[in-house]
């Protein structure tokens, strides 16, 4: 039996044959220089990339498309508009154009998701950069949740909340927390807040039982520190008062203005420097009582430097 | 005839594991894994209805897909190989006997291959949640019902590939199941149809196999329990259902010119 001749073998070995070699090179160099080239693209289309398109605007064709995998459609979906708002809300936009009609998507797919209401309305209330500045379509949507889940007294607290801390009506506010907590299993607090509101409570007390409470009932890192800097900016804004009374106090008395926190704790009016949430001692100013940080008390309305505006968006880490 | 059933679904079984068809468990378990990791880290509050939704998403998806693609070729590999006729004419196994056992034995294969799926995705569940809650039980039937599916699915790429090419069987079988998804739809549309497309739209509303009422994921992902009722009329219906496109298929195979 002789050995057939094998050419295509022959071929393939020996040190002549590069080719595996160059096509291999040329795979990678080429992939290389495709991404650069399609970066040259993107640069040239500029906003043509970013424009802002639901390629399926009706929430009944996304729901029939995804042929009765609504819930992982909807959890998709839920993602693109966490992914959405936190981009907008990165780049401090004043615009949210798809928020609501991402978050409509949402709910109609998986009417029972709680979260997309409860946050989705959160994110459509706010003041922007905080938010959409929408609390009217943040009402629908919640609206939409308690007549999809009428069992969800959490959402009445949501609305209430949106009524009170974006729409200043305490008396809607009050009827929400009032109609949630006669749904069995709601927690006690519904009626507290619901009496509060009515009784026309302070606002800065009100506001803060709500984040408190906002604190106390989310595993989520973000809403827990959003709340947590809500209440540290209440908190130096009550301090900001209570401060200014004790140097006009004293101003009253003596006719002069402190020079500095010495003077007042000499004069027997505190014990010791006033230090903030973070630790750093209050500033006086020419009378004026100040935080040494702004930037980084997000949300605080006193103690800010003549002429700036309170800040309105969280520091990703506040110092 | 039991005995004759068992051995050519045993076959059938052995011969799909041969195939390789247990890979899709790899990518099944990276996917699952991998991607409810991903998600949670970029969205709020929805960790654990991601893993459930997308855990029995793709056991359901994986299945139906995996049915149709052995399903159509059950009868036709065996012709093309011409081993179909040595079993049906040198062995006492009649034709019929052969439809059923082949159903059967792809039935079992995804049984198995949905089981191993679930042993995953529970394996998935417990690494994100740390332990199991009374609701994760709803999960199970949530299971069962997929698994209905496959014998709905699995039933009708066999019934297509006794008449059909392979590719057209795919296409119908795969057609079949998205009109399935839309059964209530058609249903909708046939109470608002007037004269005798309300016939028409009334009886391709029963004829097409009922998908929609089997899929419960997003149900147990948010801990809404199954009925009872529910579970065993989908079990009879399924069980009738495919029971009368087998005999089709049956009747098909019976007459069909194998030399």
């Amino acid at each position: 039996m002789n050995a057939a001749p094998q050419p295509a073998t022959l071929k393939t070995h020996g040190p002549r044959n590069r080719v595996p070699v160059v096509a291999s090179l040329l795979v990678v160099a080429l992939l290389a220089a495709s991404v650069l080239v399609l970066r040259r693209v993107d640069r040239i289309r500029g906003e043509a990339t970013l424009q802002e398109v639901l390629y399926l605007p009706s929430a009944k064709a996304v729901k029939r498309l995804s042929l009765g995998y609504t819930g992982l459609m909807a959890d998709l979906y839920w993602t693109r508009a966490v992914q959405y708002f936190g981009g907008k809300h990165h780049a401090r936009s004043k615009q949210y154009q798809l928020l609501e009609p991402l978050l409509d998507i949402t709910t109609t797919l998986d009417p029972q998701l709680l979260v997309a209401y409860e946050f989705g309305s959160i994110f459509l209330a706010q003041q922007p950069p905080q938010g959409a500045g929408d609390p009217e379509a943040a009402v629908r949507l919640v609206e939409r949740g308690i007549r999809n889940n009428p069992t969800a007294w959490r959402l009445y607290y949501h609305l209430g909340f949106i009524y009170f801390q974006e729409m200043k009506d305490p008396k809607r506010a009050s009827e929400a927390f009032l109609k949630g907590s006669q749904v069995p299993g709601a927690l006690p607090w519904m009626r507290t807040m619901a009496a509060a509101l009515a009784q026309n409570a302070g606002e800065a007390e009100t506001a803060r039982y709500l984040w408190t409470n906002i604190l106390n009932s989310t595993d989520d890192k973000s809403i827990q520190q959003n709340a947590i800097r809500r209440l540290e900016a209440l908190r130096v804004d009550d301090e900001v008062m209570a401060l200014q009374n004790v140097v006009d106090a004293y101003r009253q008395r003596t006719g002069t203005t402190p020079p500095n926190w010495r003077a007042l704790i000499a004069a027997g009016y505190m014990r010791g420097i006033p230090v903030d949430p973070l630790n750093n001692p209050y500033v006086l100013r020419e009378g004026r009582v100040e935080v040494a940080n702004p930037d980084d008390l997000p949300f605080i309305t006193k103690g800010l430097p003549p002429g700036q505006e309170p800040t309105l968006y969280l520091k990703k880490k506040p110092s | 005839m039991m005995h004759r059933i068992g051995a050519i679904a045993f076959n059938t079984f052995r011969e799909a594991v041969r195939d390789r068809v247990l890979y899709n468990l790899v990518i099944f378990a990276i996917l699952i894994v991998g991607s409810s990791l991903l998600v949670g880290q970029i969205s709020i509050g929805v960790e654990r209805l991601v893993l459930i939704n997308l855990g029995l998403t793709a056991i359901s998806l994986f299945g139906i897909v995996i049915a149709i693609f052995i399903g159509i070729q059950l009868v036709s590999k065996e012709i093309e190989k011409r081993t179909l006729y040595t079993v049906l004419a040198a062995r006492p196994v009649r034709r019929w006997e052969f439809i059923v056992g082949k159903l059967l034995g792809l039935i079992g294969t995804l049984a198995v291959n949905a089981g191993l799926m679930a042993i995953g995705f529970f394996a998935a569940l417990l690494y994100m949640t740390h332990r199991f809650q009374a609701a994760d039980l709803h999960l199970l039937s949530a299971l069962y019902l997929i698994v209905l599916q496959f014998v709905l699915i699995t039933a009708l790429a066999l019934f297509f590939s006794t008449f059909t090419t392979p590719l057209m069987s795919a296409v119908f079988a795969f057609a079949l199941f998205v009109i399935g998804t839309f059964a209530e739809d058609l249903r909708a549309f046939a109470v608002m149809a007037g004269g005798i497309g309300k016939y028409i739209a009334t009886g391709l509303a029963y004829l097409v196999p009922n998908f929609a009422a089997l899929n419960v994921i997003s149900q147990v992902a948010h801990s809404v329990p199954v009925p009872g009722q529910l579970v065993f009329w989908n079990t009879v219906y399924v069980l009738v259902y495919a029971a009368a496109v087998t005999s089709a298929a049956v009747l098909i195979f019976e007459r069909r010119n194998l030399k």
